[in-house]
């Protein structure tokens, strides 16, 4: 599959509105959060936002704070300090409405490997209160548009990894969220796997508008037009877009202006 | 449960949302089972070996006087086999709970707790379907018993209802609190040997408490405070038409108390806040 190949996922009107005055609200805005296992410091007043419609990397290392943050933003972990907003809803005040507006693929798999595709689809729609019809008609069109149409009945453990990625997003998206948080969805995927689930990520961005924030620590999966958020060490060194903190960081590419703010060896991070 | 209207927008969720999740829920944990068909073998198994090996070899031993809310002298089988039932529903308790955190180490569990529904609803929804499994279970036994001359008045089996979802509610809620303080799976066999079998044998399953009371006034105190022997003694008297007014209070209370508790543990706010990331991720 390449990039003008790459299947797209109908959405739909969203099922949950966003605020009144959606249009000028970030799809997700973190303000100065800040979280702590013990002792030790995950995250340090990290703040930026991801625009609507707009593909945002969140590129740092192992250790970063990545996952950590994603689990905040997906309520898993409490917010210590700070706020968290989904489209303008307040993540620990009004979970609901945030969570509803979201979609996520986690790092670990997080399908049931013993039951079916169609199942796994089905359960998801259960969980955002999807009744049975519509679910198995939004499943059978996700199913259709990622190639998997024919594999509905499969056990999910037969599957390749990248079709697991792949089914992961489709059902991230069958609740129609109009945010979609992917947490280094192409790890241990080959090359082509990881390039089918880029492009299909962007044309996502692209034809229906969705809000991406995109975790990884592969340079190569960055793009100039991206907007562009530096975690190193729990803490925000740079963001804007790519040309913005290229500029900032007086570097020609991406993974200079890293090893320039992070301090980091050359190729510490190549995939 | 139901919508609220904030910001001129409709907010919530309608019943029919409610209702759908639910179902979701018990039919995939349905499905699981299904799938894992040894575990319905040996969830039945277990009580078997206890009520044809056990109650037989005991049956001379141990006698039964005529004790509420039987009317005459009974088998020790017929005697042990609420307590084998609860047993059932013990393990089942134990079991989803484990299968929680397997789901928590594999990282299903997410899938479930970033749904946009209240958390506390999803918890309860998940005890429920590991309840309705458990149902499968005893009433799978109840019938292989009745071949064994266990035979409860007919109207028994439908009175014994209310009473094992409740039982099934209150250990599905204690196996979910004590899941909520594991981190890993190899954890749980430490909980296994302090928590089923304590529970087990310090109660009213294998003997009347008054034979307990008459060998061990100590161990008298801890079965009486077991809410177990109360969850045992609330399905004896169920199955006879009748109810322990008592034991209904301490189960109805103590499956509150679980159920707070395990919504507690699992608020991301409170339980899981204080763990750190899944091994591998940052």
């Amino acid at each position: 599959m390449t990039a003008t190949e790459a299947p797209s996922i109908t959405q739909t009107s969203p099922d949950v509105p966003a605020r009144p005055n959606a249009a000028a609200t970030p799809a997700l805005s973190i303000d100065s959060i800040s979280h702590s296992y013990g002792t030790r410091r995950a995250l340090i007043d990290v703040e930026f936002t991801v625009p609507p419609a707009s593909f945002t990397a969140l590129l740092g290392l192992n250790g970063a704070g990545k996952s950590t943050l994603f689990s905040l933003v997906t309520r898993l972990f409490g917010i210590q300090t700070g706020r968290i907003g989904i489209f303008g809803h307040d993540i620990g005040r009004e979970p609901s409405e945030a969570l509803r507006l979201l979609g996520v693929v986690f790092q670990p798999r997080t399908l049931d490997l013993d039951l079916s595709v169609m199942q796994n689809l089905l359960y998801h729609a259960a969980l955002h209160g999807i009744g049975r019809r519509e679910a198995r008609q939004r499943a059978d069109q996700v199913l259709t548009q990622i190639g998997l149409a024919d594999r509905a009945g499969s056990k999910v453990r037969d599957l390749s990894g990248g079709q697991m990625r792949r089914l992961e997003i489709a059902r991230a998206l069958l609740h129609r969220p109009r945010l979609l948080l992917l947490d280094e969805a192409t790890v241990g995927l080959d090359v082509k796997a990881r390039a089918d689930i880029l492009s299909h990520v962007r044309q996502l961005v692209a034809d229906e508008g969705i809000g991406v924030l995109w975790a990884t620590h592969l340079f190569d999966e960055i793009m100039p037009g991206d907007n562009l958020v530096i975690l190193h060490q729990g803490r925000v060194l740079a963001r804007g877009e790519v040309a913005q903190v290229l500029g900032e960081a007086g570097a020609q590419d991406v993974n200079s202006a890293f090893m320039r703010l992070t301090g980091a060896r050359p190729g510490i991070a190549a995939p | 449960m139901s919508s609220t209207t904030v910001n001129g927008r409709h907010r919530g969720f309608s019943l029919a949302e409610y209702t759908t999740c639910l179902n979701g829920i018990v039919w995939r944990e349905a499905l699981r089972f299904l799938h894992q068909r040894e575990r319905f073998v040996s969830a039945l198994v277990r009580p078997l070996v206890w009520l044809f090996i056990f109650a037989a070899g005991f049956r001379q031993v141990l006698g039964i006087s005529i004790i509420p809310p039987y009317e005459t002298y009974i088998l020790y089988e017929v005697y042990i086999a609420p307590g084998l039932i609860t047993m059932i529903q013990l393990f089942n308790g134990m079991q989803s709970s484990l299968s929680m955190v397997y789901d928590r180490e594999m990282g299903n569990m997410r899938t479930l707790l970033v749904s946009p529904l209240p958390r506390w609803y999803l918890l309860f929804c998940k005890l429920l379907a590991g309840t309705a499994v458990s149902l499968l279970q005893v009433y799978a036994f109840l019938l292989i018993a009745w071949f064994w001359d266990i035979t409860p008045p007919p109207l028994g089996y439908l009175t014994v209802l209310p009473a094992l979802i409740l039982s099934g509610l209150m250990l599905g809620a204690l196996g979910m609190l004590i899941s909520s303080g594991i981190k890993q799976l190899e954890n749980f066999a430490g909980v296994m040997n302090f928590v089923i079998f304590p529970m087990f044998f310090a109660s009213s399953a294998l003997y009347p408490l008054w034979r307990v009371q008459e060998g061990s006034p100590m161990l008298y105190y801890v079965c009486q405070w077991n809410p177990f022997t109360h969850a045992v003694e609330l399905i004896r008297f169920a199955l006879y038409g009748q109810v322990n007014w008592i034991s209904l209070a301490v189960v109805g209370g103590c499956t509150a108390a679980f159920m707070i508790g395990a919504i507690f543990a699992y608020d991301p706010s409170r339980g899981l806040a204080r763990r750190g990331p899944a091994g591998g991720e940052t």
